[in-house]
């Protein structure tokens, strides 16, 4: 078997550790990957993913341990070196200028061009080429990029992998960004790729997307190697949590505590409208109850999230906090009405990253702990604290810049915020984006933890499971509608996704 | 052992004996590994100055009047910075405090206004500047934060404005200032120490306290650090915007009189370039061109070393020339250091 491998591996890393700053990032990583085959590359955040893309693409050096690249060892110096060899890598963030046309940003970096002069048509025409290898022939290569979607930038940049000639192309959590429309296409042009006998080296941490698309598994832990080349089809998914978590983990979602019937009425949405969003969103939630709002990218479901709480202005309709409207069109309104808000992107959106842990949780109170416009950071420590161990948040010094947290602990930095201010109303965006799958599970039970003490909270996210799985009551939204509304224990996924292609044909 | 303690202790939260123990351990780290170790390089910047000043000049150099001289020389410029400090701080940037200063001078300055004040009270003409200053900022907060026009464009509207309508109203004479209470105010000695100095002392500790112990503060820094953050969190964003380019256009109305009691005349031409001047300062101290980390003690820092470099080439009867070419030196290396400094954080 490992004979067989040595003979048809394109990539084989052996043993590979890299140390930063002493702390050690890999301990002993091991990956092969061949000609032609989907590989994923599975662990939760911190396990070293992403040092490991990185030594791949020349970013980073290797302390100690073996690259050998088509039987060879090689030393990859650096991005250019990794290019050379046929290594690409598409990072999370997609590295494309939104300002140049789907060609120029093919060519940056090796413009084709006589006497300085570039050759557009000559560039275009490859691009179109290159596009329809992709099976995207129909995207213009004089399109700005900045007009393309999510999901298109990450075709730009697999045409740009191709340009290089890439025999294997590293796809750093590419699903992350894109709705399930768009993941099945995304798939569509991995099997395009791998049918012309390139190599994907897909990082993912959701496993019902690496049952779909993964030939074999490698699974990483704590900087090393738990498992690789695990055929993805013998491997049992309860085996691939317990490489990747080094536990147990059954029964992800916390039961459901049952709502009681005289429990008051905490949230009233009533025929809330936003023009071409979506209209007449009609629910209410009472204290303890969690409501999920389930639909695809684009359902608008974000959209009646952020309208609710005034980050957007209502065309019509009325939203009300404990009998009281509030003013629509205000966070401030809001905040004050007793309502809190995590947003999708929780970096960009929620936290201040270069600012302590504690000023984060007190952002929406920093105010109350002095007196007379004056500040008092103790007071706002202790009450960071208070919540830092409440949440078991980690690290607990709260003088900690929130950047240097895990995905999961900047969520309950936002939940840790809500808490100070005495919310009794919280919206949640995809809790859980960004977060692995072990702190996932602690984060629906904080939630549900939350809800059982009193809160009404409405839950946002892309993963239908999750919003079954977390909720007492489900909103299917589709195009903007409320197609039904139904305890979350009488439907199941399909029946979430036949309600939206339903709605949507209708 | 303090953490084991916080649950206690954070139910009686309000103590302030509590909270200072719980304080602690934590500010010394932050004075080690924050701003004073940044400042400290400012200071060595500082000390390499005078004695650069000291050797190349003397005494004409050290000695206690020309000590005062650099800091007066200072301290029209650094109230200025003292308001760009929050403005940058909170990601912004105000280009129009030169002319808006220059156009505060001509107000305060016309006939009718001196006439009024002799007929009232000097006091007159210390509040027009600051009328004039802060209307200014309202505008360009105003503009800026609810008209969406981004601060460089807004404030640069209100530079080339400010400017004209301040020869427009003084048909680009200079006025001179003949109330004599106003002249005695801004002339006088508080123990030795010019009043302008001491104004600008003041200005800058209420701006260390404002930036840093009260919620406006907080506000600032956390609009720059996350302005979206900032406003999902529920903190009211353009109204804190409108009132941090007030506050720039309020101690540019401070600078105005001073300008006004040093020069003895108004003029459309007062305060030019000074922007320019302020923003140096207030980066080479320290504070973050993009917003979200802001020094006061920095820019006053800032300041000094521009005003001390002016003294010492002065001393030395060197070209401005050399002056400006050096500033230029400073203000690159200084930036290349904080860059650094950022990425390695």
């Amino acid at each position: 078997m490992i004979d067989d491998d040595h003979a048809s591996a394109l990539l084989e890393v052996r043993g590979i550790t890299k140390t930063f700053a002493g702390v050690q990032a890999l301990k002993g990583v091991n990956l092969t990957v061949r000609a032609g085959e989907v590989h994923c590359v599975l662990g939760q955040n911190g396990a070293g993913k992403s040092t490991l893309i990185k030594t791949l693409a020349g970013v980073h050096q290797p302390d100690a341990g073996e690259i050998r690249w088509q039987g060879e060892v090689v030393t990859i110096a650096d991005p250019i070196a990794a290019l050379h060899l046929g290594i690409a890598t598409m990072y999370q963030e997609l590295d494309v200028v939104d300002g140049l046309t789907i060609a120029e940003n093919i060519f940056l970096g090796h413009e084709h061009s006589t006497g300085g002069v570039l050759k557009v048509a000559h560039a275009n025409r490859v691009t179109r080429e290159l596009l329809n290898r992709l099976g995207h022939g129909d995207i213009p290569p004089s399109t700005e990029v900045g007009q393309l979607s999510a999901a298109s930038k990450q075709i730009v940049s697999m045409a740009r992998a191709l340009s290089h000639d890439a025999k294997l192309i590293v796809m750093d959590e590419p699903s992350a960004v894109l709705d399930s429309g768009e993941v099945a296409n995304l798939f569509r042009v991995i099997r395009e790729l791998t049918s012309q006998g390139i190599a994907v080296v897909y990082i993912s941490h959701r496993l019902e997307e690496i049952r779909q698309i993964g030939d074999r598994i490698s699974v990483i832990k704590d900087g090393r190697s738990t498992a690789s080349g695990l055929a993805v089809s013998e491997t049992p998914t309860r085996d691939l949590i317990k490489l990747m978590t080094g536990r147990e983990v059954a029964n992800v979602f916390p039961d459901a505590v049952p709502v009681p019937r005289n429990a008051p009425v905490l949230l009233e949405v009533n025929h809330l409208h936003l023009r071409g969003q979506f209209s007449d969103v009609d629910f209410t939630v009472r204290a303890g109850e969690i409501v999920g709002l389930a639909g695809l990218v684009g359902s608008g479901r974000s959209e009646i999230l952020e309208t609710i709480y005034g980050a957007r202005k209502a065309t019509s309709g009325s939203v009300s906090v404990q009998g009281k409207t509030v003013s629509p069109g205000s966070v401030a309104a809001a905040v004050d009405a007793g309502m809190g808000f995590s947003p999708e992107e929780r970096k960009s959106q929620g936290l201040i990253l270069d600012e302590p842990i504690f000023k984060n949780v007190t952002l929406s109170t920093f105010g109350r702990f002095g007196r007379g416009g004056f500040l008092n950071e103790g007071a706002e420590r202790d009450a960071a604290r208070d919540q830092i161990s409440a949440l078991e948040l980690r690290p607990a010094d709260p003088d900690r810049p929130a950047r240097t947290l895990s995905g999961g602990n900047q969520q309950k930095i936002l939940l840790a915020r809500w808490l100070v201010h005495g919310t009794r109303v919280l919206l949640l965006d995809e809790p859980t984006r960004g977060v692995d799958v072990g702190a996932r599970a602690e984060i629906y039970a904080l939630i549900r933890r939350l809800a059982s003490e009193g809160t009404a909270i409405v839950v946002v996210s892309s993963e239908i499971e999750e919003v079954l799985g977390l909720s007492d009551r489900v909103l299917v939204i589709g195009d903007g509608n409320v197609l039904a509304e139904t305890n979350a224990g009488e439907i199941d996924e399909p029946g979430v996704l036949d309600l939206v292609m339903k709605g949507s044909a209708a | 052992m303090s953490e084991q303690k916080s649950p206690i202790l954070a139910e009686s939260a309000p103590l302030p004996g509590a909270s200072q123990q719980a304080e602690r351990p934590s500010a010394v780290k932050r004075i080690l590994g924050g701003s004073a170790g940044r400042n400290l390089g400012l200071v060595i910047a500082l000390v390499v100055l005078f004695i650069i000043g000291t050797v190349t000049a003397g005494d004409r150099f050290a000695d206690i009047n020309n000590f005062l001289t650099i800091i007066r020389y200072a301290s029209i410029i650094g109230v200025i910075s003292i308001g760009m400090t929050f403005v940058i701080t909170a990601g912004g940037i105000d280009l129009s405090v030169g002319s808006v200063m220059g156009l505060a001078t001509v107000v305060a300055s016309l006939t009718a206004v001196q006439l009024a004040a002799t007929q009232s009270s000097w006091l007159l003409m210390v509040l027009i500047p600051i009328a004039v200053g802060c209307a200014a900022g309202l505008v360009n907060g105003i503009v800026i934060a609810y008209g969406n026009v981004v601060a460089f464009m807004a404030t640069l509207a209100m530079l080339v404005g400010a400017r004209g309508l301040a020869e427009l109203i003084s048909g680009r004479r200079t006025q001179i200032v003949t109330n004599t209470g106003f002249l005695d105010f801004t002339r006088a000695n508080l123990l030795g120490v010019p009043i302008l100095i001491w104004i600008f002392a003041i200005v800058a500790i209420a701006g260390w306290v404002l930036l840093n112990r009260t919620t406006f503060g907080r506000r600032t820094v956390a609009i720059g650090g996350n302005l979206e953050a900032s406003r999902l969190a529920g903190i009211k964003v353009k109204r804190h915007l409108v009132m941090i380019y007030v506050l720039s256009g309020l101690t540019a109305g401070i600078a105005a009189i001073m300008m006004l009691g040093r020069t003895t005349a108004g003029t459309s031409t007062h305060g030019l370039l000074y922007e320019l001047d302020a923003i140096a300062a207030v980066v080479v101290g320290g504070t973050l061109l993009i917003g979200g980390r802001g020094t006061i003690v920095g820019t006053v820092l800032g300041v000094l070393i521009f005003s001390t470099l002016t003294n010492v080439f002065t001393q030395n009867n060197l070209d401005t020339s050399v002056q400006q070419v050096t500033k230029g030196l400073i203000i690159v290396v200084a930036v290349l250091l904080q860059q650094r400094f950022a990425t390695r954080k």
